[in-house]
C-alpha cells in the first residue's frame, strides 16, 4: 500500500514468534480443555465420559457453591475498588498538601507480593493476638474471628484484596480526572452548581471510560483470583471461602485432572458470560453519553 | 490539577492531614508491622503485637533466613531473576514486533489478531491442559518452560501498550528508511525500536514486577525444590516458620525489597503503563 512496487515493509512474519508461543502455550491448551473436560484423565490416557465432570461439578454442594462465592467475591472487590478508587482519586487530584506522597502510599501495595500481603494480614487478623482485634478490644469491641469464622472468612479476604488493589483503581481514575477540561467546572460554577452537582453531572459522566476500565479489570481479576485466598485461608474454614480457582487447584492436587479442567471451562464460561454483555453494555452507554 | 479555588486557606492543609492520618493507619501500619516483626527475636515476634522492639535482631534474622534449607532463598532469587529477565526480554521483542505491524498495516488479519490479544487478557489459562502441552514439549518443570509461559501470558498486555505507542510515531520515518533500501527487519530493529524506548521501559518495569511477584504459575508449572522461586519460598516457609514469625517476616521483607527499589526509580513509568488506555477507554 505505502510502497506499491515492493513487498510490504510490515511483513506478516513479525507475528510469528509471538504467535508460536501464544498459540502453543495458551490457545492450544484452551482449546484442548474443551475436550479434556469431557474425559477422565490422568495426563496420559483420557477416557471420554461425556458431561460427567460437569454433572459432578454441579451436584457437589462444595463445588457448586464455589461459583456463587466467586461471583460474590468478584462483585464485592470490583464494586469497592471502583467506588473507593473514584473517591480517593477525587481527593488526590484536589489541591491538598502531601499529594504526591499520598499518591505514592496508596499505590505501593499494588506492587507488593500478594502472598506476602496475605501472610501479613493473616497474622494481623489472628483472632486473639492479632493487632486488629487487640485494637478493637482496647476500644471495648469484641473482635470477630476474621479468618476462622466460616461466615466471615471470604469477606475478610475481600477487604485485603481491596486494600491491595484500590491503588490501581485510584491511579486509573486520576488519569481520567485530569483529562476532564476545567472549563466544564468553571462554566457550571458560574451557573451556580453545587459541588455535589458538579460531581454528579460533570465528573461522573466524563470519567466513564476510566470506570469501564476499572470495573472490567477488577471484575476479571476478581473472577480468576487465587493467590490471596490460598495464602490466607486455603479455601477454609471447611470450604467456606473456596472459589472456583481454588477448587481447580484442589482437584488438580488430588489428581482429578478431568474435573479440574471442567472447573476451568466453568470459570471461562463464567467470565465470558459476565464480561461480554458488560462490555457490550458499556459500549452502548458510551455512544449515548 | 487544581480544581475550584478552595474557599479557605487552611482547607488543603486540614484535608491533607486527615487523609495522611487515614493512610498511615490503613496503608503504612501493615508495612511497619512487617518491619517490626522482622527486627524482633523469636519470642518477641511470636506475640504478634505492634510494639517497638526491645532489641534489634534484623541482621541475625536475615542470616538465618538466607541459610535456611541450604541457602534455598539464594537459589530462589537466582531462578526468579533468570525467569524475569528471560521472559521480559522475549516479551519486549515479540510484543513490539506484533504491535508495530498491527499499528502500521491495515489488513483483515488485524481484527483477528486483536480478538486473540483481547482473549488473552480475559480467558483464564487452562492449567492442566497446559501442563499436558508442556510435558509433550519436555518443558514441564524447566526454567525455560516457565519463561515461555510468562511470555505467553504477558503478550496481550505488552502488545496493547506497544500498539498504542507506535500509533504516535510518524510513518515517514519507516518510509524514509525504506527508500534508503533498508529491509523490513532493519527498519524495525534499527529505526523504530530505538524510538520506542519510553514504552519499552514501561513494559520492562510493569512486566518484571508482575513476573517476579507471580505465585500461581510457578506453583503449577515449576514444581520441585531446585526450581523454587521467591514467592514459593515464602509459602514453603510459612509452615516451617509457623512458630518463627520473625524469620517469616524477614523473608517477606527480603522479597518486598526488589519491587520497592524498582518503584522508587520508575514510579512514573509504572503508573503510565498501568493507566494506559484508561482515558481512551
Amino acid at each position: 500500500m505505502t510502497a506499491p512496487r515492493r513487498k510490504s515493509p510490515y511483513p506478516s512474519w513479525f507475528f510469528v514468534p509471538a504467535a508460536v508461543v501464544y498459540g502453543t502455550l495458551f490457545l492450544l491448551p484452551t482449546v484442548a480443555s474443551l475436550w479434556f473436560s469431557l474425559t477422565r484423565w490422568d495426563l496420559f490416557t483420557a477416557t471420554y465420559i461425556g458431561l460427567d465432570n460437569f454433572r459432578q461439578f454441579f451436584s457437589e454442594p462444595f463445588l457448586v457453591s464455589s461459583i456463587g462465592k466467586t461471583l460474590i467475591y468478584a462483585g464485592l472487590t470490583s464494586g469497592l475498588k471502583t467506588i473507593l478508587g473514584l473517591l480517593l482519586a477525587v481527593l488526590l487530584v484536589s489541591p491538598i498538601i502531601w499529594r504526591g506522597m499520598l499518591r505514592t502510599i496508596v499505590f505501593f501495595p499494588v506492587l507488593v507480593s500478594t502472598v506476602g500481603v496475605g501472610i501479613t494480614f493473616t497474622t494481623m487478623m489472628h483472632p486473639t493476638k492479632g493487632i486488629i482485634n487487640v485494637l478493637l478490644e482496647s476500644l471495648g469491641i469484641d473482635g470477630p474471628g476474621w479468618l476462622t469464622d466460616p461466615s466471615l472468612a471470604l469477606f475478610s479476604v475481600v477487604l485485603v484484596d481491596v486494600w491491595k488493589g484500590v491503588g490501581l483503581a485510584t491511579v486509573i481514575y486520576m488519569a481520567g480526572l485530569v483529562s476532564i477540561s476545567q472549563d466544564y467546572y468553571e462554566a457550571s460554577r458560574i451557573d451556580g452548581a453545587t459541588r455535589f452537582q458538579q460531581f454528579w453531572r460533570i465528573t461522573l459522566p466524563l470519567v466513564w471510560p476510566a470506570t469501564v476500565t476499572v470495573v472490567t479489570l477488577s471484575l476479571i481479576s476478581g473472577l480468576r483470583f487465587f493467590e490471596l485466598i490460598w495464602a490466607m485461608t486455603r479455601g477454609g474454614p471447611g470450604f467456606s471461602s473456596d472459589v472456583v480457582a481454588s477448587v481447580i487447584y484442589k482437584q488438580y492436587q488430588a489428581g482429578f485432572y478431568g474435573l479440574a479442567t471442567a472447573g476451568n471451562v466453568v470459570l471461562f464460561s463464567l467470565i465470558a458470560l459476565l464480561i461480554l454483555p458488560l462490555t457490550w453494555w458499556f459500549n452502548t452507554r458510551e455512544v449515548e453519553a | 490539577m487544581s480544581r475550584a479555588q478552595p474557599p479557605k486557606r487552611w482547607r488543603p492543609i486540614v484535608v491533607g492531614l486527615l487523609t495522611m492520618a487515614g493512610f498511615v493507619v490503613t496503608f503504612v501500619v501493615p508495612f511497619l508491622f512487617i518491619f517490626l516483626q522482622a527486627v524482633k527475636d523469636r519470642r518477641a515476634a511470636n506475640k504478634l503485637d505492634f510494639t517497638w522492639p526491645d532489641s534489634w535482631h534484623l541482621w541475625e534474622n536475615i542470616v538465618a533466613v538466607v541459610q535456611t534449607r541450604d541457602y534455598i532463598l539464594l537459589l530462589a532469587y537466582f531462578n526468579s531473576i533468570v525467569i524475569t529477565v528471560g521472559a521480559v526480554t522475549l516479551l519486549v521483542i515479540f510484543a513490539s514486533m506484533v504491535g508495530y505491524v498491527l499499528s502500521r498495516r491495515r489488513s483483515r488479519l488485524n481484527g483477528f489478531v486483536m480478538a486473540l490479544v483481547l482473549a488473552g487478557l480475559m480467558i483464564p489459562p487452562a492449567v492442566v491442559p497446559t501442563i499436558w502441552v508442556l510435558q509433550g514439549l519436555t518443558l514441564f518443570k524447566t526454567i525455560h518452560g516457565m519463561i515461555l509461559i510468562q511470555v505467553a501470558y504477558g503478550l496481550s498486555f505488552s502488545i496493547l501498550l506497544y500498539r498504542a505507542f507506535i500509533a504516535g510515531i510518524p510513518r515517514e520515518l519507516d518510509e524514509a528508511a525504506l527508500i534508503d533500501g533498508a529491509k523490513p527487519w532493519q527498519i524495525f530493529f534499527r529505526v523504530v525500536l530505538p524510538l520506542l524506548r519510553p514504552v519499552t521501559v514501561t513494559n520492562i518495569v510493569v512486566q518484571s514486577i508482575g513476573i517476579f511477584n507471580d505465585f500461581t504459575n510457578p506453583l503449577y508449572y515449576l514444581p520441585g525444590r531446585e526450581n523454587v522461586t521467591v514467592q514459593l519460598t515464602l509459602f514453603n516457609f510459612q509452615s516451617q516458620f509457623s512458630t518463627q514469625y520473625n524469620l517469616l517476616f524477614t523473608n517477606i521483607l527480603l522479597i518486598t525489597i526488589p519491587p520497592l527499589i524498582v518503584f522508587i526509580f520508575f514510579n512514573r513509568q509504572i503508573v503510565a503503563g498501568m493507566t494506559a488506555g484508561a482515558v481512551k477507554g
